[in-house]
């Protein structure tokens, strides 16, 4: 069962909408390196160079509209997570990103996120849909997840769904 | 209520009555990869204990992204794949034979009215053939390959209508870069763009692919066409003969129709770096360029080769630029050569690459200098996309208005040339 409380500090980008797998994780590293690990040492930095440095387990990425946008690459949700990355917080998501992040496990999230200030210490509740910021005090909910994706969230990603139930179990 | 095709092919699939906003488990008849994402569609095949494809006509993966390979790195990638296709009857396209969404069209692996997933995102180019196709992360596509079925969101579809004939010079890349311009980056998604209108007649399956190939970039899950008379001259020239594919229904439901005038349009330019900042051609014209790409899964087919030879036959390209040429398979540039088209091109100044990806992605083959400006066939312009973030700029066009920059120099109007 994934988490249900995340904390951790915001990290705004500037653009803030259409944030693409490509500036998530440059294709010229995608071929190169298959060490996620690795591959987290370069997440985001075309457009925040040092961020790999900076971000810490649990901390959380707020964007805009269409965060995630371009390539079917799994290895941009994989290599933010292995950054350390705990959830994402944006307005809008493209839907190939939207997958590829339930199906290995990173919750994200769609909401208002104009309110959330880069480095305020976030706190979000999966369960009861909340997202507050504990710097500021404000808040936002966010709907409820699908089924389909609280049972892959839940088996911990599609892989691990399939291996635990044989077979898609969404009933 | 009428059905639109996207929810007719996943009320087939799924053996429900399902419509838009409906999720259905459904079994999937083909699936594909890349040489970027099939070791991670590898890794989780191997976490579930897989042994041959189950989608109906099995899986195939490409080797177009990186190849032929530049590095020991890529090498050893390339190695694991061709090991991994062997042992597990998955259909391997080895180095060379070209762009994955022409390669496996050829194969005819894909049918009218199929459901087919890939781990690259312009899947969706299928959708020319009259397939729900879309992209997916290895993971997905790992799981289809596996269990020969996949779990759906059935699509909103958002129709667009076109009518009109094009003019001069004016293509199927203009049209779909004024829709992603019109709809911008994210005006589809989670939606199906179906097309329809009386100009389909005159769209060629090259042309249909540039525009179903680019559905991806206003975020479109799917992008089919009708099956018509085009589909089946098609399926023909590859020695098949599917006799029926699948329409909508007159009262079909969308959320919205986009009517598109073919004789309005002129040629259109995405400038950097978003696919949906898109302009007349004349209101970049005169931007001096450095490298020239013709070629991709957008427009690397023979038709778009002939257009740009069909410019820049007996002249020759401005001295300093580079054109890179990458045909989009190796029958392409098979057909290129016996008809004259390859010479044409080589003599004015072309260089040509192996068919595949190119220089698009920015692995192998023609990544820019620092500062310099691209213009592309491609279907993507973001920042550091051809391999270098120093200040590159990427503009993406027709193979027409490629064609008349490479001999210019400039971005121009292939109208002008």
């Amino acid at each position: 069962m994934a988490d249900v409380v995340l904390r951790g500090r915001a990290h705004r980008f500037e653009p803030n909408d259409d944030i693409n797998t490509d500036y998530i994780i440059s294709g010229r590293y995608k071929f190169k390196i298959d060490d996620m690990n690795e591959l987290a040492k370069h997440v985001m930095e075309d457009i925040a160079p040092g961020f790999a440095s900076k971000v810490e387990p649990g901390d959380v990425i707020v964007a805009g509209r269409n965060f995630g946008c371009g390539s079917s690459r799994e290895q941009a949700p994989r290599a933010l997570k292995a950054a350390g990355v705990s959830a994402v917080l944006a307005k809008s998501y493209a839907r190939i990103f939207y997958r590829n992040s339930f199906n290995i496990g990173l919750p994200v999230i769609e909401c208002d996120t104009d309110w959330i200030v880069d480095g305020d210490a976030m706190l979000i509740d999966l369960e009861k849909g909340k997202v507050t910021s504990e710097t500021s005090g404000r808040q936002t909910t966010f709907s409820h997840l699908p089924k389909t994706m609280r049972v892959l969230l839940n088996d911990g990603g599609l892989i691990p769904h399939l291996r635990k139930h044989g077979g898609f179990s969404f009933d | 209520m009428g059905k639109t095709i996207t929810e007719k092919v996943l009320s087939k699939h799924s053996e429900t009555d399902c419509h838009a906003g409906d999720i259905v488990v459904a079994s999937v008849d083909f699936c594909m990869a890349q040489d970027g994402t099939s070791k991670l569609m590898i890794e989780a095949l191997a976490a579930l204990g897989f042994t041959t494809p189950k989608p109906l006509r099995g899986a195939a993966i490409v080797l177009d992204h990186s190849s032929p390979s530049p590095s020991a790195e890529v090498s050893r990638i390339h190695s694991v794949i061709k090991d991994f296709s062997a042992k597990h009857a998955i259909e391997l396209h080895d180095v060379g034979e070209g762009v994955c969404h022409q390669v496996v069209p050829e194969s005819g692996m894909v049918l009218p009215g199929d459901l087919v997933v890939g781990a690259d995102s312009h899947t969706c180019t299928y959708g020319a053939l009259n397939a729900c196709s879309t992209g997916m992360g290895s993971a997905d596509v790992a799981a289809a390959v596996h269990t020969g079925k996949l779990w759906f969101r059935t699509p909103e579809a958002l129709k667009v209508d076109i009518s009109g004939g094009f003019t001069d010079r004016v293509g199927a890349k203009d049209l779909i870069l004024r829709l992603v311009g019109d709809v911008r980056a994210d005006g589809a998604t989670y939606k199906s763009v179906e097309f329809s209108g009386e100009t389909l007649p005159s769209i060629g399956m090259d042309g249909r692919m540039t525009i179903s190939n680019m559905v991806v970039e206003m975020g479109a899950k799917f992008g089919p066409f009708p099956f018509d008379a085009v589909t089946s001259s098609w399926y023909a020239s590859i020695g098949l003969s599917p006799t029926t594919g699948v329409t909508a229904d007159d009262d079909a439901s969308y959320v919205r129709t986009i009517d598109v005038d073919a004789s309005d349009l002129v040629p259109k330019v995405a400038r950097p770096d978003r696919v949906d900042n898109v302009c007349d051609v004349s209101e970049c014209a005169g931007t001096d360029i450095d490298q020239v790409f013709l070629g991709t899964c957008t427009n690397g087919r023979l038709s778009d080769l002939a257009a740009a030879a069909d410019i820049l036959k007996g002249r020759r390209v401005k001295k300093g630029l580079r054109l890179i040429v990458a045909p989009a398979s190796r029958s392409v540039l098979m057909g290129s050569m016996e008809a004259g088209i390859a010479g044409q091109l080589l003599a004015a100044g072309a260089v040509f690459v192996s068919p595949g990806c190119g220089p698009c992605v920015g692995t192998h083959a023609g990544v820019p200098s620092d500062g310099e400006r691209v213009l592309s066939t491609a279907n993507r312009n973001f920042s550091g996309r051809m391999g270098n973030n120093n200040d590159v700029e990427i503009y993406l066009a027709s193979p027409e208005t490629a064609a008349a920059t490479a001999l210019e120099g400039r971005i121009t109007n292939p109208r002008e040339v």
